[in-house]
């Protein structure tokens, strides 16, 4: 079948700098991946289209890369599952982090991050005699984030890192949480008091980007809602994003009801009178629109509050 | 002006056996760095799935008889004395990477848990789901990123350097992403950059297998051995060859022909679908050859091994299977067939990964060293046992790194011109200069490819042999000629590409000699025309180095026999 690749291009050492979409018109297999189809271009009419590419099976983390608009391995994607006979498959390199040429980008900041979380194994004290003792349950849980092949396609599509250099990102946090669920690891604590800091595991915005576009299932996103689970369980310094999770369940129990003012304000705190004043003018539109309830500012418990206090009552229990 | 690096121990190659060796190297107290064509994590060690073999002996199992699996194995063409060693270490190693974090399958003890692999009586293999090449590799670069281990990643070494005295004394390698060149001193190099996978069309092998390491090391005047012996895998997918793990067999799923027969019964009664590869390989493209397969192919059925089971042990493939097949394994057989896997020939090396003989029964060179694929010790002879690889990079990655260690501190800096800097970049300014002649790399690449398959395949005769010489011969002229038509400074994956190719035909020419030389069949070695193996006068291994004059020359060394002495091979 006859497809249009259309591909973005940099070259660096062009005068001009700038960045440019080149069409391709190719003959494809039905099992041809967008792989195949690049190294037909490069082999076949363009020997100048640069990109990484190893294994061809998805295992070396080589080929990340944009396809339609969104980040994959280009080794795992079929060129019919993207477009139909006649089509147009749009190709970029990766977001979130400088290109160096065509779709290669630099992935030097990735791996600084990688390395701010001390990816190794931290015992505590000497080493056993033989192997480690550990459940099953444990190892086999760690394969999940341990099938993490650093490809960069779950930072490509970060929407957090497009406004926040500084945000560790999915990769790095999925790392650290595979030392912190580690049974034989000893500096969990340390390593969650680390993540509890900003830039760190609370920066995520539950967007889901990272778990729909990971090609190897890591589910970065769950990992990272897992290690603020066991930072409140090893009790890291609260900030913005645990209160946020406390108040939330609190108010619910209390009011069954979310009360969003009183959301805003228990989880800033009172003395945090910037913060709180920068939402003045928002609550403003808010009451001119209509959206604050006629019984007040706040909400008051909803009638049959008593059934959703039974159900918060069992569901401890059941812990 | 020349930049230039100076390090004790350099390793070429970021892989498992390279980083075990820097890791071993560091240990001992000396500088080290590593250099790579990729970043360590992107290596084709990743691809080893089903796991690594030891022989624990807390829990019954006796290293003398994983050593007499692995002999038998090798056809007993592998050197007892190097693979006694191999089984004996292999316990501590596993340990050690388990201390170090890789996260092993468990038994319902939480102790280490095994799995069935091919020619193994027991089952003796360790593994991380079905991507323990992955797991392990990973925790190695985290060690890596602990000791703050400098890697040059994206450097393309292109020549090694040695003094007066012929002693290996460091590369020349240049920046993948500016084309500068650099000279990296070095007073023990260790080669470990894997194998030549991409020599044959298809293969299961990465496309940054093009037997660099081979290369380099053959035209420095160190003999590669037992070139010939390259191992077809049973299980390799149609089309491109991706592999299907033996683990799929090893946790016992079955082989069948289009009738449905396990045919294995025929040809390895005992054993079955567990027979050592270069056996299964056989029998499959016999049945292929008489018309009982499918396409091409013959049938690996998983159907009976349960949804849960296949999903818990054999995720990967699972996943293979459906991205690249379209078929779910719970549900259909999956069409396969034999295909290229792995090199068993490689640089010549002793047991502490030297390559030049202390006792000059050979001739290598000093000061270099070499572990995993790209090495000959030889442990795996005419076929290597599954599981036995990664073992493979652990022990003597580790011997390796720690003897070059060794041998730097008894040694002053040693003392080398620039001519070989000089010479390279000449050699790729040419590269760049040539005209365009309307054929291509990719072109020559792939009539190797496709002739080294058809002539060194599973079967082999003279006459396809030498077909293959003569096409050799052409292609080389071609290469000649070729030259890149891009001339970018900027990660010219062109230039690449071409120089990948120079080390491919260097390596297929001593694979193609030794394949003429080796007149019997034993092992991955299989002549048609001599279809027994004649112990008489090939329990020897096949030595290849290259004259100064560019023609290559063959020495032989016998296999060392220590306790196994040969016997026929029936599975």
């Amino acid at each position: 079948m006859q497809t249009t690749f259309r591909i973005r291009r940099f070259n660096p050492e062009s005068p001009s700098l700038a960045a440019y979409d080149q069409e391709y018109i190719l003959e494809t297999e039905p099992s041809d991946t967008v792989l195949d189809g690049l190294i037909k271009i490069r082999e076949t009419i363009d020997e100048s289209l640069t990109l990484r590419c190893s294994c061809r099976g998805s295992i070396c983390g080589s080929c990340g890369m944009r396809i339609n608009g969104q980040a994959t391995l280009a080794c795992k994607t079929k060129v019919i599952s993207m477009v139909s006979e006649g089509g147009t498959i749009q190709i970029e390199p990766m977001k979130n982090m400088p290109i160096i040429k065509d779709l290669v980008t630099d992935m030097d900041g990735f791996w600084k991050k990688i390395r701010e979380v001390q990816p190794w194994l931290q015992p505590k004290g000497p080493h056993p005699k033989g192997e480690y003792v550990a459940s099953s349950e444990s190892m086999d849980h760690l394969t999940g984030v341990m099938g993490c092949i650093m490809c960069g396609v779950c930072v490509s599509d970060c929407t957090v890192l497009e406004v926040d250099r500084q945000f560790l990102g999915p990769a790095a946090l999925a790392k650290a949480y595979r030392f912190v669920a580690d049974p034989r690891d000893g500096q969990a604590k340390t390593r969650l008091f680390e993540l509890n800091k900003l830039g760190g595991m609370w920066d995520c915005t539950r967007c889901m980007e990272c778990v729909e576009v990971c090609p190897k299932g890591v589910g970065a996103m769950d990992r990272i809602m897992a290690l603020r689970a066991k930072g409140m369980e090893k009790h890291v310094p609260s900030t913005c994003g645990s209160r946020h999770a406390e108040v939330f369940e609190d108010l619910i129990r209390q009011k069954g009801v979310l009360d969003e003012p009183m959301l805003a304000l228990r989880t800033f705190g009172l003395r945090n009178i910037p913060t709180l004043m920068s939402y003045i003018p928002m609550m403003l539109r808010a009451f001119i629109r209509g959206k604050v309830p006629k019984t007040g500012f706040f909400h008051h418990a909803i009638p049959g509050i008593r059934d959703i206090q039974r159900l918060f009552h069992k569901m401890r229990e059941s812990k | 002006m020349t930049t230039s690096y100076s390090y004790d121990v350099l390793v070429l190659g970021a892989g498992l056996a390279g980083m075990r060796a820097a890791l071993a190297a560091h240990e001992q107290g000396v500088s080290v760095a590593m250099l790579s064509k990729v970043h360590p994590v992107r290596s084709h060690s990743n691809a080893a799935q089903g796991g690594i073999n030891a022989a624990l002996t807390d829990r019954g199992d006796k290293w003398e008889d994983h050593a007499f699996d692995t002999v038998k194995g090798s056809d007993y063409l592998g050197d007892q004395d190097a693979i006694a060693i191999l089984a004996e270490e292999s316990g501590q190693d596993i340990l050690s990477l388990e201390h170090m974090g890789v996260i092993f399958n468990r038994n319902e003890e939480g102790r280490l848990g095994t799995r069935r692999f091919g020619g193994q009586k027991k089952a003796r293999t360790f593994f991380v789901s079905d991507f323990t090449g992955q797991a392990m590799l990973h925790v190695l670069y985290e060690q890596i990123l602990k000791f703050q281990l400098p890697v040059f990643e994206e450097w393309f070494v292109t020549s090694l350097v040695q003094d007066d005295e012929g002693r290996c004394a460091g590369v020349v390698a240049f920046d993948i992403h500016t084309s500068q060149f650099a000279h990296f001193k070095a007073k023990a190099v260790i080669i470990a950059a894997g194998g030549l996978g991409r020599l044959f069309e298809p293969s299961t092998n990465a496309m940054i297998c093009t037997g660099d390491g081979m290369a380099i090391a053959y035209r420095a005047g160190a003999p590669l051995m037992d070139m010939e012996m390259v191992q077809y895998h049973p299980t390799t997918l149609k089309g491109k060859g991706l592999l299907i793990s033996e683990a799929a067999r090893g946790e016992g799923a079955y082989l069948l022909n289009k009738h449905g027969e396990r045919f294995m019964e025929k040809y390895a009664p005992n054993m079955m679908e567990l027979a050592s590869r270069d056996v299964v390989s056989r029998a499959e493209q016999i049945e292929i050859n008489e018309g009982r397969g499918i396409d091409g192919c013959v049938l690996l059925d998983c159907r009976h091994l349960g949804q849960s089971f296949i999903q818990d042990r054999l995720r990967q493939i699972s996943e293979e299977a459906k991205t690249f097949a379209n078929i779910d394994l719970t549900k259909d057989p999956i069409p396969i067939r034999p295909g290229m896997h792995y090199q068993m020939g490689g640089i010549k090396t002793d047991v502490e990964g030297r390559c030049w003989d202390t006792a000059d029964k050979w001739s290598g060179v000093q000061g270099l060293f070499a572990a995993g694929e790209v090495a000959c010790l030889s442990l795996h002879g005419g076929n290597r046992l599954g599981a036995n690889s990664l073992l493979d990079t652990i022990v003597f990655g580790r011997r390796a790194g720690s003897e070059a260690a060794t041998y730097t501190k008894m040694l002053e800096e040693l003392h080398v011109g620039d001519s070989h800097l000089v010479d390279d970049e000449a050699m790729v300014k040419e590269l760049l200069n040539q005209k365009p002649t309307g054929d291509s790399i990719a072109k020559i690449r792939m009539d190797l490819g496709v002739t080294m398959n058809k002539n060194l395949g599973v079967f082999r005769d003279e006459e396809g042999i030498l077909i293959a010489q003569e096409s050799l011969r052409e292609l080389r002229d071609r290469w000649g000629r070729v030259g890149v038509q891009n001339n970018s400074r900027v990660f010219n994956t062109s230039l690449i590409q071409a120089l990948e190719l120079g080390m491919m035909l260097d390596c297929a020419e001593t694979i193609i000699l030794g394949a003429l030389t080796r007149t019997e069949s034993r092992g991955a070695h299989f002549r048609t025309d001599y279809i027994a193996r004649d112990d008489e006068d090939w329990l020897k291994h096949i030595l290849i180095n290259r004259d100064s004059d560019g023609t290559p020359r063959i020495t032989y060394v016998p296999v060392r026999i220590t306790q196994w002495t040969p016997q026929a091979r029936v599975y």
